[in-house]
């Protein structure tokens, strides 16, 4: 096939990948986006096809992962997702290492001069790099979020310094391949290994609930990396789609950053929250807090004329979201008007609790996000927290508070509060919340699934 | 005119284009829509396949095309992975829409 052929269906699926993306501005057309970028990729991959010769092992470890892709794909847990678009970026990034490292090896088969130019080496560096970063930065957010690492931050002391010298070294052994005349595989995987590393250190000190900034960050590298590699090869395509993905993650860590007010900087370099016991403001006074059974809230709800329900990650935990939908439809039918407010950081993703409540089959207009909700609150009878917590603290308000000026729900200004909670531990801020002392609050304690299955049960 | 332009800096104009494009788009995604639109963006940036499909490519095999052959099957395990997913959490939504109607 000819290169000018290929360079246009090459621009075709480009243009599919956009309009995939654009599809998903209502749900109504986002099926037919998700079609588009099949259709992209479909035609991307045919096409690349007819230019390799080695079709037998191309089309069978195509095969080989598209089993285990689809496997995964419906075996995975909504409440799960988290992990798996982690697990998604490090694929993504080790990919986008071999490939440099392969290109390196032998440039002639990616069409590029047998001793590479500068420019290339240094497309090859950057996407290698970023690769890199994205491959185990992204393995530590995948272990962190699957509970099989701690989600508390790990801090140490010089950290910062220790990266910043890390990144030094790293971005020396990369002037050094840069500047061999003949291909320099000592410094190119120097500089490699070095990548690895830290992407482990930058990700580590983040904690659990900055997970959302994270994951959304690790989207863009992923995005840059493919971009990179785009450049590397000359492909534009590549650097198309790879500028998506890498707008779109970074629009989102910025979406996420402004819902907790806090600078992206300061979320990346982590420790927040980290040592929580220090930032309770401890006046030494024992504060009162009322506690209720499950029987009781259920009693407050059918009795009111409208619910707001807050659902935070502990739902995603306790896996109650059907639960939770046969509470709002059994008050429905009481005749009780039972809404979700939903917090663009709820959850350990950009738009987690959204999603858990579709699979529950929760009519889309009962679910509000945080704009649209806020100024109903104080015309409400009961606010119902479900494993959420700062995400409705009150101390967002109060000046010197370190979550002051994150914008909140505004559950405190309803009539009555009840809060469903494992016990009285702080949040991931490590911030006593003073919602949870008001006179107008009953705490009902447990597992979010247990006490909404109760609650469902007495109405 | 244009031959004497290094490749890498029309590269680099589509680069910055796309950005714009991405931007603009991205901004337009409802907020109820930012998990699928995660997985779906991961199911792209594995277009890197393509790159995975060249290294795998030549005939004479040495160990750069099984380096190759392994970035392509991670990458055609995001490449399914991602879509079916998205399909499959953009599924609900529908089911949701559905009862809205009625």
């Amino acid at each position: 096939m000819s290169a000018n052929f290929i360079a246009l269906a090459y621009l075709v699926a480009a243009v599919f990948f956009i309009l995939a993306l654009k599809g998903l501005s209502s749900p109504l057309s986002s099926r037919r986006g998700n079609l588009f970028g099949m259709v992209g990729m479909a035609i991307a991959v045919t096409t690349t096809l007819t230019i390799t010769q080695n079709w037998m092992l191309i089309l069978g470890c195509i095969a080989i992962g598209g089993i285990i892709g689809s496997i995964v794909a419906n075996r995975v847990q909504m409440t799960a997702m988290p992990e798996l678009v982690a697990f998604m970026h490090s694929l993504v990034g080790l990919a986008a290492v071999f490939i440099a490292i392969a290109a390196v090896n032998n440039p002639v088969s990616f069409g590029l001069p047998e001793i590479l130019p500068m420019g290339s080496k240094l497309e090859l560096f950057l996407g290698t790099f970023i690769g890199a970063m994205t491959w185990s930065g992204s393995v530590i957010a995948f272990l962190k979020l699957s509970g099989r690492m701690g989600g508390a931050p790990v801090i140490f002391s010089g950290q910062h310094a220790i990266n910043l010298l890390i990144a030094i070294a790293m971005i020396g052994f990369g002037l050094w391949f840069f500047f061999s005349e003949t291909t320099n595989w000592t410094a190119f995987i120097a500089m490699t290994a070095i990548a690895f590393v830290l992407g482990f250190l930058i990700i580590i000190p983040i904690g659990g609930a900055d997970m959302p900034v994270v994951i959304s960050m690790l989207n863009s590298y992923s995005g840059w990396a493919a971009a990179g590699i785009g450049f590397s090869l000359g492909n534009p395509m590549l650097i198309i789609a790879g500028s998506l993905v890498g707008s779109s993650g970074a629009i989102l860590s910025y979406i996420m950053c402004k819902a907790m007010n806090r600078p992206f900087l300061s979320v990346i370099l982590g420790g927040f929250g980290g040592d929580g016991a220090n930032q309770v403001a401890s006046d030494g006074t024992q504060k009162t807090y009322r506690s209720g059974s499950a029987e009781d809230a259920a009693f407050l709800m059918s009795n009111a004329d409208s619910v707001i329900i807050i659902p935070g990650y502990g739902l995603a935990v306790a896996r109650a979201q059907h639960s939770v939908k046969e509470l709002a439809e059994a008050l429905h039918k009481k005749g009780v008007n039972a809404r979700f407010a939903i917090h663009p950081v709820a959850g350990r993703m950009p738009g987690h609790m959204n999603v858990l409540l579709a699979e529950a089959e929760i009519p889309y207009e009962q679910v509000q996000e945080m704009e649209e909700i806020n100024s109903d609150f104080s015309n409400t009878d009961v606010v119902l927290v479900l494993g959420a917590n700062d995400v409705v603290n009150p101390a967002a308000n109060v000046p010197g508070s370190p979550i002051y000026g994150m914008p909140i729900l505004e559950a405190h200004k309803a009539r009555t509060v009840i809060v469903v909670k494992r016990s009285m531990a702080t949040g991931y801020a490590g911030l006593d919340n003073d919602l949870f002392y008001m006179e107008k609050t009953m705490m009902v304690f447990g597992d979010a699934k247990k006490v909404v299955e109760d609650m469902v049960k007495s109405i | 005119m244009i031959g004497d332009i290094d490749p890498t800096i029309i590269h680099l104009t589509v680069f910055v284009l796309a950005v714009f494009v991405g931007y603009h788009v991205v901004w337009n995604v409802t907020p109820a829509l930012h998990t699928p639109l995660m997985s779906v963006t991961n199911a792209i940036s594995s277009i890197i396949l393509v790159g995975a499909m060249l290294a795998a490519g030549p005939l004479e095999t040495d160990w750069g095309v099984w380096l190759g052959a392994i970035a392509v099957v991670l990458a055609s395990i995001n490449v399914f992975g991602g879509f079916l997913v998205t399909q499959r959490m953009l599924e609900m939504f529908r089911k949701k829409d559905k009862k809205g109607n009625v």
